[in-house]
């Protein structure tokens, strides 16, 4: 077992009795439990841990969080890889593997790194002045620019992990688990409002953890979870802030296992939180400086390496130089001091720093170099030497520059506030000069922020703003602690140096990167992201943002309230999409509807084709019948003896209520004043901008009853836009509706002995033609079954809608396969209904189709009002060379048109060709010997007789135009 | 995820409900007196306010009914809820 | 006044000096008190509009106003898809047109925009869809435009990650493919615009908002502005997501609603999905960046908004439409999310012509799909401006097509079948 050198012997929030081996890179080494694996790598004494994204510099760990733009590593492989995730967030596990990404071979060594070299060509935005010869040249450098890009691998197999959603209510929601987190949960708990406490580390304590005092969270926790009330979730990091306080949640479950994962938990739960309010208790992070050569591997935040000498007992350098330009970076001092950390230098870029903690920094004896500042750094893959320098009153280098030896920078620019979920609120945002930052303002929503998301840095004041915030209480305003008005960029000495002052670490974004973007008019600070991808990395900016703005603002002469914030947008933490998506994936993508007979057609070989959610038979095969055979098969059968087909997915509707009549003539174009009991009649509804919307079969039950059929596809729009009518139009109307659609099973028997088998089948209903006529209904039993039988045909046959009980559908089925009948599917029905010239909705129709285009003329009611029929009197509605319905007969008769091919008038010429119209439905009819076809064609039956032609990939088909019925066109056969 | 006051069911998630867009646009009692720009006006011209709107939403996946809401464009603040014939209230916050 | 010519000699040679003497990609003037015509909204359909009416036509002193920062409506929030496969011939017309100015714009503009034709996949998922991409295809091949249909084994070889089983829930039975269409740099397309326009004299104006627009007599004279009036000859109104509240200013109504589009990145990974795939039945569209970023699309928000502001909803039913069709991004992550507001007509179709207003212009309802068109939109506005008619590319999408009934109606795929 590896040893760890800079692991001190004794102290730390790690389990010391738990050591866990891990590799980084294929190097094996060990921590403890309660390490991150930044923590664990520091101890083993790796600083460099990756390479920048467009030079290639190396890179160290920086931060302790969330906010960590340079430790990004790849874990795990294969099919459970994980891209980019940040080392500081990490947490370890017996057998870890990662590795750095985006660096080949790896970070000590990295081919990349000719990048760097060319630093001085590939300025921020390079590329759009650039790269344009020879003309449309682009695609010859995109591939490399592409390799070059991206940082992880994805995984290369579907992912082996469970995610789950879960919704929760509360009352009171407070993010992060800090001093004021702590103080408002233990509030709001007491208050007795239903609280949940989340917090994206484990445990809880936010900046607690990271600082010498720590402990005294560990009461406040337990006194929590002590409260019924009150909910904690650790590992979970509150990322979304929506509308109407909906946030988004998300808790590693199982990620800090590894392998130990027990399989019956989800990887991650997404947790959709509701709350009555927010308390933002999300703390501050800090921000680094902006001085040449600030990226080298050992150059850290003063209050990262504060906690990991703190919380994790890690020694992240041996000689260390502190360089800040606030008080907060003192008390870092003062810790690695006590720990073991020789201290070179405090570098204060303040003329005198006279916070508390820098009298006992005096005191204790540290070097302090106010008015300084560090202005370059030495060393390659680890930081050397710290280059300092005396700063004038007007921030510009002054004497002379001496180079302090130290293994590690701990570096503070200040704090900002972290207002990310306050903004996503929709909250606005101020500048506080003093401060240095920017503060929440005003919410749209019940949101509040607490302690240092609030501005408040004290342990104290954080716990007096956390206690208001919970009680719901107004807090008092805690002490400001005036920044200095530093610099935000130190000069360096040399042009070159300027050059590599970095504000955003993982994308490489300099100081001159932003000066150059002001300086070509992209002023403004989205511009500046956009133009220089400053913020746009995995960390989202959360170190470099602020500083590269008020670079900005300076260099354009303004203000950084004038020149303000790029839109903080959600997530706050990155989410994985399989947690998004929930359960909500494979077969639970979207329910799956079966008709009742489902297992019969399933038994029976159906091939299935999906129509909406339904899952309908589309052919039944026999052995070795192609799809052609069968489905030839199964017409020849209906109009030659009988089919069945299950028609169980047609919406059905009933409508009831003494305006039933008046409603029915509102919604479809024909007259249903007539109507009596016993009969049906066909419907066509229109949109009220005239266009088809939908049809199908309306019977009566009795004087304010109707039955009313919709396509299997429009089921549910149909009765949405009935009920709306309904509710808002039309009020005064006493109407109900009821979906009957899944209570009742229809089974459509076809063909010349229907009349004959349905005889066989009931005993009260009699099948004679003169007592049971076409477009009536009777009511009885059939095959003992209750039943409604319907004579409607959409095959053109003497046919039988037989409609029964959901259950007693297979009944029914059963009884009917008793005899000689023939099962077909939809693909059949639409060749017996095209032979016929029948309409079918979704393939006739578009949304852009008529009744007058379909020569439906006819449907349309002259004496009364109908919804969509203004529409039709429009201008454009009325030109005869508007496309309208057809057959389509092809000079061969073996050749099928294929669905949707266009039509031209004369032989193709040559593109862009003048289309003329497109083929709608085709198919090979058995029954006829020949293919058919329907299409909508200008000026539709005006050009019979006459040819067309139809452009296929090889060859252009000849095609005449014709009346649409092919078959039966008197109709004889419907009366068999 | 909108919070909509259903007047029927109360506070339900938008994920219940869908919306019928603007609100009291009436059907022309009698649509051959309109001239097409005025029949185009009905079916599709929309005042699409940035600001307060009154819009139809319908309580699909709970009780089915139709229902006016105040809303702000841009807060998506709902500033009032009122049943279907219900005059809207008058100068809502 | 003209910045510099652009190309690796410039770059090298500034390199030599730090970069310190580039000059302004564009001026940042002051508004004049007059001017022959003003665009109003400096997205990139007004910057192209403004350039083409520079490039093109004797239009005389040009303005784009924008109340923010240029590109930043729409044009800096889409999914940066650009392909023409449309049905309807005068949409494939318009959008070709735009797609053949995309190919030669970055030499054109001197600027370059990052046209990658990686190809655009639509996807089908049931025979109806089928049904409805072989009659797009078809059409589209017809119009002298370059489109395919594959089968399940073609997508395959197009996309080896996706997901072609035939057991899920809506198994993938074909697509199509336009090889023309792809992605291009959306922030590139505005800059690139503003910065030629800028060089041939069009003030472009920031920061300068549009409160009212002044009618006499029938004929436009002016605005009014956050920056004072600025008299106008002609007013061409190119401002997606608030085209309504414009339209309002001038007494005119327009069929338009405003919705939340959202979109999101993922984190950046290494290349791994070449083209840009589209389903239209699962609601998702997704491609990768240049950056290593996945781009990903979804559908709308059911509800009016001003607010660039989505419900969450709308991003997990998306998530689940991706990792069914992706099952390998199932681990990825959301890094950023986002919403634009987008016009959208009844039709599925854009307003581009003459208002009832004189010397008033419109463009406008380009809904979710707007970035595809900015050349060709700008192209056949300046010649509508310039002419007081509309060439016979944009002549089909006025306004007084919702009175007769003409529509476009490019919803794609609509009913299902029986």
């Amino acid at each position: 077992m590896t040893a760890q050198p800079h692991r001190l012997p004794e102290g730390g929030a790690i389990d010391r009795s738990r050591p866990l081996g891990f590799s980084f890179n294929g190097r094996r080494y060990t921590g403890f439990a309660g390490d991150t694996l930044a923590s664990a790598l520091l101890a083993n004494g790796v600083h460099l841990v990756g390479r920048s994204f467009k030079y290639h510099r190396p890179r160290g760990i920086l931060s302790a969080g969330t906010e960590e733009p340079n430790a990004i590593v790849q874990l795990g492989s294969g099919a459970s890889g994980l891209p980019n995730l940040k080392a500081t967030r990490v947490e370890l596990y017996e057998g870890l593997a990662a590795r750095s990404v985006n660096c080949w071979p790896g970070p000590w060594f990295d081919l990349a790194a000719v990048n760097g070299f060319a630093h001085r060509l590939i300025p921020a935005g390079f590329y759009y002045k650039t790269f344009m010869w020879p003309h449309r040249g682009w695609h010859l450098y995109e591939p490399f620019i592409r390799r070059m890009a991206g940082l992880g691998r994805a995984p290369d197999g579907p992912d082996p992990d469970r995610y789950e959603r879960m919704n929760a209510h509360c009352d009171v929601l407070v993010v992060g688990a800090g001093p004021a987190g702590l103080a408002a949960a233990e509030a709001a708990g007491r208050s007795g409002a239903r609280v949940i406490l989340a917090d994206e580390d484990c445990p809880p304590g936010g900046m607690l953890l990271g600082s010498a005092d720590a402990g005294g969270h560990g009461e406040a926790t337990a006194g929590l979870e002590a409260m019924d009330n009150v909910r904690v979730l650790t590992r979970t990091v509150v990322t979304g802030y929506y509308d109407h306080n909906f946030l988004i949640a998300l808790e590693r479950v199982t990620d800090h296992l590894g392998p130990a994962a027990p399989a019956h938990l989800p990887r991650q739960r997404l947790w959709r939180i509701r709350a009555g309010r927010v308390v933002l208790a999300t703390g501050a992070l800090e921000r680094p400086l902006v001085f040449a050569n600030n990226d080298r591997p050992g150059t850290m935040l003063a209050g990262a390496a504060r906690a990991y000498v703190n919380r994790f007992a890690v020694l992240p350098g041996r000689r260390a130089v502190v360089v800040t330009d606030n008080d907060s970076a003192y008390a870092a001092a003062l810790d690695l001091h006590r720990h073991g950390v020789e201290i070179a230098a405090i570098v204060d870029l303040r003329p005198d720093g006279d916070g508390t903690q820098c009298a006992e920094a005096r005191e204790a004896g540290l070097n302090i170099l106010s008015g300084h500042a560090v202005i370059d750094t030495a060393g390659r893959r680890r930081v050397r030497a710290a280059r300092v320098a005396r700063l004038n009153d007007d921030g510009s280098l002054a004497g002379t520059v001496s180079a302090l030896p130290c293994d590690l920078i701990a570096m503070s620019g200040g704090w900002s506030p972290a207002v990310h979920l306050f903004s996503q609120s929709g909250g606005t945002l101020r500048y506080d000069a003093a401060l240095r930052a920017f503060l929440p303002d005003v919410s749209p929503q019940a949101a509040r922020c607490a302690g240092a998301s609030n501005g408040a840095f004290d342990t104290a004041s954080c716990i007096a703003e956390g206690h208001a915030a919970g009680a719901g209480e107004p807090g008092a305003p805690g002490p400001v602690q005036p920044a200095a008005p530093v610099s935000w960029a130190v000069p360096a000495r040399s042009r070159a140096g300027e050059a590599r002052r970095f504000v955003d670490f993982q994308n490489d974004v300099t100081a001159a990167d932003i000066e150059l973007a002001a300086r070509e008019g992209y002023e403004s600070v989205e511009h500046l992201k956009r133009y220089t991808t400053l913020g746009m990395g995995t960390d989202q900016g959360k170190t470099g943002n602020v500083p590269g703005l008020a670079i900005l603002a300076g260099t354009l002469g303004l203000s950084i309230p004038e020149v303000g914030t790029t839109t903080f947008r959600p997530p706050y933490e990155p989410v994985a999409f399989g947690a998004i998506a929930g359960r909500d994936v494979g077969p639970l993508a979207d329910p799956v509807r079966r008709t009742p007979l489902h297992a019969w057609h399933e038994e029976n070989g159906a091939v299935f084709e999906d129509v909406g959610q339904w899952k309908r038979p589309f052919y039944y095969p026999q052995e070795g019948e192609t799809k052609d055979e069968a489905v030839a098969r199964e017409c020849l059968a209906v109009r030659n003896a009988a089919g069945i087909m299950d028609a169980s997915t047609l919406g059905k509707i009933l409508v009831c209520g003494p305006d039933a009549r008046e409603f029915l003539n509102r919604v479809y174009t024909n007259a249903w004043d007539g109507l009596a009991p016993g009969r049906c009649r066909y419907g066509l509804m229109l949109g009220e901008d005239g266009m088809v919307l939908d049809d199908g079969v309306t019977a009566c039950l009795s004087e304010n009853r109707f039955l009313t059929t919709t396509t299997t596809g429009n089921a549910a729009r149909v009765f949405a836009w009935l009920e709306e009518w309904l509710q808002t139009e039309w009020p005064d109307l006493e109407v109900y509706l009821t979906s009957l659609t899944e209570q009742f099973a229809t089974v459509a028997l076809a063909g010349p002995d229907s009349r004959k088998l349905l005889g066989a089948l009931t005993d009260d209903i009699d099948p004679a033609p003169d007592v049971f006529p076409f477009m009536a209904w009777r009511e009885g039993r059939v095959a003992g079954l209750p039943a409604r039988v319907f004579r409607i045909s959409y095959t053109g046959e003497v046919s039988y809608e037989i409609v029964v009980s959901a259950g007693d559908a297979t009944d029914l089925w059963a009884a009917l396969m008793t005899h000689e009948v023939t099962p077909f599917g939809t693909e059949a029905m639409h060749v017996l209904r095209a032979e016929k010239g029948y309409l079918m909705i979704g393939q006739e129709t578009d949304g852009t189709v008529t009744p007058l285009d379909l020569d439906m003329g006819w449907m349309l009611n002259k004496k009364k009002d109908f919804i969509g029929r203004r529409s039709l009197a429009r201008s454009a509605m009325r030109d005869p060379m508007r496309k309208r319905l057809v057959g389509l007969r092809t000079e061969d008769p073996a050749t099928v048109l294929p669905e949707g091919a266009q039509i031209l008038a004369e032989p193709p010429s040559g593109a862009p060709e003048t289309m003329i119209g497109h083929v709608t439905s085709s198919y090979r009819s058995a029954t006829l010997g020949r293919s058919i076809a329907l299409a909508l064609v200008k000026g539709g039956r005006d050009r019979a007789p006459g040819t067309v032609h139809v452009p296929l990939d090889d060859r252009t088909v000849r095609a005449e135009i014709c009346d649409p019925k092919f078959y039966d066109p008197e109709g004889e056969r419907l009366n068999g | 995820m909108l919070l909509i006051p259903c007047p029927w069911c109360g506070e339900r998630d938008e994920s219940e409900f869908a919306c019928g867009g603007e609100a009291h646009i009436a059907r022309p009692p009698d649509p051959d007196a309109l001239n097409d720009a005025e029949w185009a006006d009905y079916l599709f011209m929309r005042t699409n306010p940035k600001g307060s709107q009154r819009e139809r939403w319908c309580h699909t996946h709970g009780c089915g009914r139709w229902f006016n809401v105040e809303r702000d464009t841009v807060t998506h603040r709902i500033l009032s809820v009122y049943r279907m014939g219900e005059p809207p209230p008058k100068d809502a916050p | 006044m003209t910045s510099p010519r652009y190309s690796i000699f410039s770059l090298a040679r500034n390199a030599l000096g730090y970069h310190r003497s580039w000059s302004r990609a564009w001026r940042s003037p002051e508004p004049q008190p007059s001017y022959d015509v003003v665009i109003v909204g400096g997205g990139g359909h007004g910057l192209a509009t403004a350039y083409y009416l520079a490039r093109e036509h004797d239009a005389g002193s040009i303005a784009v106003l924008e109340k923010g920062w240029l590109g930043g409506g729409n044009t800096g929030r889409n999914t940066t898809i650009i392909r023409s496969n449309y049905l309807w011939d005068e949409s494939a017309h318009l959008y070709e047109k735009s797609l053949k100015l995309y190919e030669g714009l970055s030499r054109e503009l001197n600027f370059n925009i990052m046209l990658s034709q990686r190809g655009v996949l639509n996807l089908a998922h049931n025979e109806h869809d089928l049904k409805e991409l072989s009659r797009r295809v078809r059409a589209i091949r017809l119009n002298g435009i370059d489109s395919e249909v594959l089968d399940p084994a073609g997508v395959k070889a197009e996309v080896p990650i996706v997901n072609t089983s035939p057991d899920v829930r809506y198994p993938i039975l074909g697509a199509s493919i336009q090889r023309r269409g792809g992605i291009a740099r959306h922030d590139a397309v505005a800059w690139g615009f503003a910065r030629a326009a800028d060089a041939r004299g069009v003030d472009i104006v920031q920061n300068c908002e549009v409160t009212g627009i002044d009618v006499s007599g029938g004929r436009v004279t002016g605005l009014r502005t956050s920056r004072g009036r600025i008299a106008a000859n002609k007013v061409g109104l190119v401002a997606a997501g608030h085209s309504s509240v414009l339209a309002a200013m001038a007494g005119l109504r327009l069929p338009i609603e405003s919705h939340t589009l959202q979109a999101m990145v993922s984190e950046p990974i290494k290349p791994i999905l070449h083209g840009v795939v589209m389903s239209n039945a699962v609601h998702v569209y997704v491609s990768q960046s240049d950056k290593g970023e996945l781009v990903i699309g979804a559908g709308m928000d059911g509800y009016n908004s001003y607010s660039q502001r989505g419900s969450f909803q709308i991003v997990e039913g998306q998530m689940g439409a991706l990792v069914e069709l992706f099952p390998i991004f199932s681990r990825l992550r959301m890094l950023r999310q986002w919403g634009g507001i987008v016009d959208v007509c009844p039709d599925a179709s854009p307003i581009v012509g003459k208002t009832p207003v004189d010397g008033l212009y419109i463009n406008c309802g380009w809904g979710t799909g707007g970035f595809k068109a900015t050349p060709g939109s700008g192209w056949a506005f300046a010649h509508t401006i310039a002419q007081d008619r509309p060439h016979a590319l944009n002549a089909p999408f006025a306004l007084e097509r919702f009175a007769s009934g003409a529509l476009i109606d490019e919803h794609g795929a609509a009913a299902v079948a029986h």
